[in-house]
């Protein structure tokens, strides 16, 4: 079956001069592991839009990389 | 090559949201000396409904506010008759307990200034909301409790099924969802804490994880105890809610409504007398967006500022803080604008209405050595304090049996066949993906199960839901964590047939919009004051009558009708 890469305006927003990569506090706490770390920046990313929308994330990253916006279809 | 890992544990609790947590806990306060492990599939520090806190305690019952008994009488009264009054009692009794502990672990709950706990009143009749205005660290204290208790977690691993012998639970399996392990557990009890099934029906914004409950509650325990052989109840029961719409979260009226702030329709006028969450409220609510009177809102602008900085700095700290920047997004502002409200997708959840594993008084399955608690666990109106109230009974009564239980070996063939199940989709990683197939089967829901309920839909529906096993074949996953939302849609998948079968069993009309049918409209107390229960028997699902236990509290269901329609305008 032939898989398309379609754009997605996706909930998680990391500011990568902000984020930490020996940090992983967002990765651990998210309720639906859709953010994991770019292996070659080391910066998180939201890999699968899959959101809650709830705010751990974003709460717990100790440099305020994180801007959680409410999922385009919902806004 | 796929690793397998083998763990052993006196007690596994499965799920470690609010009900989890706390039956990880109570069993460890009662017997130290054995192992109690919980299985995560999150990160217990923030999963589950309470995620990021609550604003609120729904069911407090205080003594000096309320009893137990007025507490069941309530509840009875709201459930239309059909509940086992012997576990909707234990939250009554017992919850007053559960608030006073959590206290002295430092969870805030707000007093007055005499030091008293605060109680309004949202429910028809009696006080038993407490607010909880510094609630949204919740978990986090939970966490704390576990760890100083020494039970064991692992978190980032999902339950596939939970393994039976001898007619006793023996343990579980599923699989790591980062690394793709296969994981079997032996454990001498078993207790499901999983949540809700939240996303069974597809909220109308169309986004798949846009929904009231915590999307990680996909209907795991409602499904692994049908395929463990316990009984479910209620299933037909469903759980539909007020919510701000698009948002899909609380707006919250159990906040607000102790403030003045009301649920009103187009024309500003009440159409509810009452905004506690009830299939009665909500049939109000169908009705009247579908009389040309609304939208409808939750009304808050006639209140003044301090009351409304006030409303705003609960409900944007607590459960659901992303309600401000979804406001702020749209320019709306409490003090200009109603909060727009809809009618939510349906779900299965006692914590709110009633659906969910048969559970007794001492949170025992039908299946010895497992138990259930939290949302998942049938006991009506539950909300957080129930759920914290039956993951301790649920601890205990666990730790007990464990006693004279030894662990058994696993079936050999039968892991073989769970492992096969598990990892058929990370064969075929270009089949169809999980989230196409889940939208699918979700839009389904809707379509055809989504009340008021018609026979003919529901057929349809069953018909669809049955067949859907063949689609579910041909999902295909990339990596784990593609695999764990495939094995969340097989729960979906189970939890909308048992919707619809149980649905079509009862034929009358109870809990308000929960279960309106409109081919049989009117409520029949003489064929279905009873439970509708379900299991599976020979690999069929099997629907039949249970009666309903002989009340504790006395109620008069002929003279006390939960009725909440306004009728002057």
């Amino acid at each position: 079956m032939a898989l398309t890469n379609q754009r997605v305006d996706v909930p998680v927003i990391v500011d990568e001069s902000k984020c930490l990569e020996k940090c992983h506090a967002c990765i651990e706490v998210c309720p639906l592991d859709v953010l994991v770390k770019n292996p070659e920046t080391g910066k998180a990313y939201m890999k699968y839009d899959e959101c809650w929308f709830c705010l751990p994330c974003e709460k717990e990253c100790p440099t305020n990389a994180i801007t959680v916006q409410i999922p385009f279809l919902l806004r | 090559m796929t690793n397998t890992q083998h763990l052993k544990t006196d007690v596994l609790v499965v799920g470690g949201g609010t009900a989890g947590t706390m039956a990880a806990i109570k069993a460890k306060q009662a017997n130290p000396e054995a192992e109690v492990l919980i299985l995560e599939k999150a990160n217990i520090r923030r999963s589950g409904a309470i995620a990021m806190g609550m604003d609120g305690v729904n069911t407090a019952v205080i003594p000096g506010n309320s009893t137990p008994e007025q507490y069941v009488r309530e509840i009875t009264i709201a459930n239309d008759g059909i509940l086992n009054q012997k576990a909707v009692y234990q939250t009554g009794k017992l919850g007053y307990e559960v608030i006073q502990e959590l206290d002295s672990w430092g969870v805030k709950f707000q007093k007055d200034t005499y030091g008293n706990y605060d109680l309004k009143q949202v429910h028809r009749v009696g006080k038993y909301v407490l607010p909880m205005p510094e609630g949204k660290d919740l978990k986090k204290i939970l966490t704390r409790q576990v760890k100083r208790h020494k039970a064991k977690v692992t978190n980032r691993v999902m339950a596939t099924r939970v393994m039976v012998k001898d007619g006793r639970a023996r343990g579980a399996v599923g699989f790591d969802v980062r690394n793709g392990d296969f994981v079997v557990i032996q454990a001498k009890a078993v207790v499901l804490c999983t949540g809700a099934c939240g996303r069974l029906g597809l909220p109308d914004s169309g986004y798949l994880y846009g929904t009231y409950e915590n999307p990680t509650n996909a209907g795991d325990g409602y499904s692994m105890a049908y395929h463990a052989g316990a009984e479910l109840t209620n299933i037909e029961c469903f759980q539909i809610n007020p919510l701000i719409k698009d948002y899909n979260g609380p707006a919250c009226a159990y906040v607000a409504s102790p403030f003045g702030a009301y649920t009103a329709n187009a024309e500003g006028h009440r159409f509810v007398s009452c905004d506690y969450w009830s299939g009665q409220m909500m049939l109000e609510i169908w009705k009247e967006l579908n009389s040309g009177k609304g939208p409808i809102q939750l009304k808050m602008t006639h209140l003044d500022e301090d009351t409304i900085s006030e409303i705003e700095s609960i409900l944007w700290a607590n459960e659901r803080p992303s309600r401000e920047r979804f406001h702020q997004s749209r320019g709306e502002n409490y003090r200009t604008h109603g909060v727009e409200m809809h009618i939510s997708e349906i779900g299965l959840c006692s914590g709110h209405s009633a659906s969910g594993v048969w559970v007794n008084e001492k949170a025992e399955t039908t299946i010895p050595g497992l138990y259930a608690a939290g949302d998942m666990a049938s006991v009506p109106h539950n909300y957080m304090i129930g759920a914290f109230v039956f993951g301790r009974l649920a601890g205990v009564a666990a730790m007990e049996y464990v006693r004279d239980v030894a662990h058994l070996e696993p079936d050999a063939d039968w892991l073989a066949a769970e492992k096969e199940r598990i990892y058929k989709p990370l064969q075929n990683p270009d089949g169809i993906p999980h989230t196409q197939v889940e939208y699918k089967l979700r839009r389904i829901v809707n379509d055809y199960l989504q009340p008021p309920k018609n026979t003919h839909k529901m057929d349809i529906a069953l018909n669809k839901f049955v067949n859907y096993h063949d689609t579910l074949d041909l999902m295909g996953a990339r990596d784990p964590h593609e695999l764990m939302r495939c094995m969340e849609v097989h729960f979906i998948r189970d939890c909308a047939e048992m919707a619809a079968r149980a649905s079509l069993y009862r034929k009358e009309s109870r809990w308000g919009l929960y279960h309106y049918r409109i081919d049989y409209p009117e409520k029949n107390n003489e064929e279905w004051f009873c439970h509708v229960n379900l299991k599976q028997e020979n690999g069929n699902m099997t629907l039949f009558k249970r009666p309903v236990e002989p009340y504790i509290v006395d109620v008069n269901l002929e003279e006390e009708v939960y009725d909440v329609k306004v009728t002057s305008k």
